[in-house]
């Protein structure tokens, strides 16, 4: 069992509202192994962001267990970096201040904080950056930035929730390569939401297909695509027939 | 530089100076007596020829107003963070907050006079009464404007309340604070006069009065000059301080800059 970075068993969510209740995860059961890479995918609005609240320690689930590094009992917060859709970069620090907010959350000291910082900055090519304001940045850009941040604070578990999802697709893609380097030399485990299918076939190990709302788990398959992946791997058969395999599966789900 | 200056002050200067020399004109021309409404060049005269009693005055004045406004800037922050602290804290001062505005000052400062006496305090009290609640309401807004969002992703970082507050919410209202105490700054002036008139040993407020009481009207215009000119100082301290604190947030330069500056940067 402990060779899993995360085990999900059995988590419903319901939210009530005085009389009315609303179902939004049906018992969902979801393992990630260390150092794997797995994606969630999902029709919009089926659940998929309030998964990740809950494992992300924000949310509390209605039923079932959650155990990061096989601990199912202690608070989950500060044990996975989560990223949302939005960067969320603070726009008074620059680019290495908005790193280190993860260390400053954690008092580390700020000498320690900054190197630490600016070694990652020099590492993954943003070091020129390292004093610009969010401002003056590109939206790709604030995306690097962001999943820097997120490694910072914790690079062993990544909570992605749909990072690349505002971005145009060059850009994109170029961040999608970007992050397999980042998750590779890190030896990261990562949980991924995306309702792109090229996206997760692309990246993941495997990937979780969920249902419309209330969300549960309608297959899991496994991506048996050679790493390191490339952009060309898509047009492979194999990888062109998963795909239309899951986007019929989707489309059925789909809500008018 | 320099015509950017022109571009962005030039028709203000241009509109004041005509007014004042219409002005000028109008009162030469024998339209109305230069007791009843002196000319701008009598008061300035005026003005220079009083400065070591005026100048007395005023320093008395600015101290009030500077004590007072920073007097208001602590008790705002803090009231905004009071705010913000619970919802139920929230409902339950914030009506509080705005009943205690629909007092007028002008009934206040008797008052005040009549408890505290005609010391520099009770001064200092009025103002900071009188400027505190714009920097309170603005601060309060701009931590209420925190993105959830943001407050998810410390929280997920485990911050603690008092984390996210001070990485995260107060950094985030500075811009709204800023605009309040902007605000509060410009009329900081007009409280310590309000609180001087119904009773002070020196100051603009009741050097204003007695010059009145004297049918010096000149000499009230040159107050009223010397505080115009001390309003637009703090005005423009506030803003310099601003842009100084807050070196990322570029819609200072936009207001400062006026809609030329709007322009230019669009």
């Amino acid at each position: 069992m402990d060779a899993y970075k995360l085990c999900v068993e059995g988590v419903t969510r319901i939210y009530r509202d005085g009389e009315r209740s609303l179902e939004v995860l049906q018992p969902i059961d979801l393992t990630v192994a260390s150092g794997e890479f797995v994606t969630v995918i999902g029709p919009s609005g089926c659940g998929k962001s309030t998964l990740f609240n809950i494992i992300a320690g924000v949310d509390e689930p209605s039923s079932g267990s959650i155990a990061i590094d096989g601990d199912a009992s202690s608070s989950r917060a500060g044990k996975t970096g989560y990223m949302l859709q939005q960067p969320l970069l603070l726009p008074w620090r620059t680019v290495e201040e908005n790193i280190m907010l993860g260390l400053d959350v954690r008092r580390v000291p700020r000498k320690q904080a900054q190197q630490e910082a600016h070694e990652l900055l020099k590492r993954f090519g943003l070091a020129e950056f390292a004093h610009h304001y969010p401002a003056t940045l590109s939206g790709g850009m604030k995306q690097r930035v962001a999943l820097l941040r997120t490694v910072l604070f914790n690079r062993t578990f990544l909570l992605l929730d749909e990072p690349f999802g505002a971005l145009d697709a060059l850009t994109r893609l170029s961040l999608q390569m970007w992050l397999l380097d980042l998750w590779q030399s890190f030896h990261a485990s990562v949980l991924f939401i995306t309702h792109d299918v090229r996206e997760a076939i692309l990246l993941s190990d495997r990937i979780y297909v969920l249902s419309a709302r209330p969300a549960r788990v309608l297959r899991v398959v496994d991506v048996e695509l050679p790493r390191p992946r490339q952009p060309e791997f898509l047009a492979l058969e194999q990888a062109v027939r998963l795909e239309q395999e899951l986007v019929a599966l989707l489309m059925k789900e789909q809500q008018l | 530089m320099k015509l950017r200056w022109i571009a962005n002050y030039g028709p203000a200067f241009v509109l004041t100076v005509t007014l004042l020399v219409l002005w000028e004109l109008y009162v030469r021309s024998g339209q109305i007596s230069a007791t009843v409404l002196p000319t701008p060049t009598s008061i300035v005269l005026a003005l220079a020829n009083n400065w070591d009693v005026i100048s007395v005055q005023t320093l008395q004045t600015l101290v009030e107003t500077v004590l007072g406004l920073a007097a208001a800037t602590l008790v705002g922050l803090l009231l905004a963070i009071l705010l913000d602290v619970s919802p139920a804290m929230r409902r339950a001062v914030y009506p509080l907050l705005v009943t205690s505005q629909t007092i007028p000052i002008i009934a206040l400062a008797p008052l005040v006079l009549i408890w505290f006496g005609y010391d520099l305090g009770p001064k200092v009290l009025v103002v900071a009464l009188y400027c505190f609640f714009p920097i309170a309401v603005a601060c309060a807004d701009g931590l209420l404007g925190t993105d959830p969002d943001l407050e998810r992703l410390m929280r997920s970082m485990r911050a603690s309340r008092w984390q996210i507050l001070q990485l995260v919410r107060l950094p985030g209202a500075m811009p709204a604070f800023f605009s309040g105490l902007r605000i509060a700054a410009t009329y900081s002036m007009t409280g310590a006069i309000f609180a001087e008139y119904v009773g002070a040993y020196q100051g603009l407020g009741i050097y204003m009065e007695n010059s009145a009481n004297a049918h010096a009207v000149v000499l009230v215009f040159a107050a009223i000059l010397v505080t115009a000119a001390l309003s637009l100082l703090l005005f423009g301290l506030v803003s310099v301080i601003e842009r100084i604190a807050l070196p990322w947030y570029q819609g200072a330069q936009v207001r400062a800059f006026g809609d030329a500056g709007m322009r230019r940067m669009g």
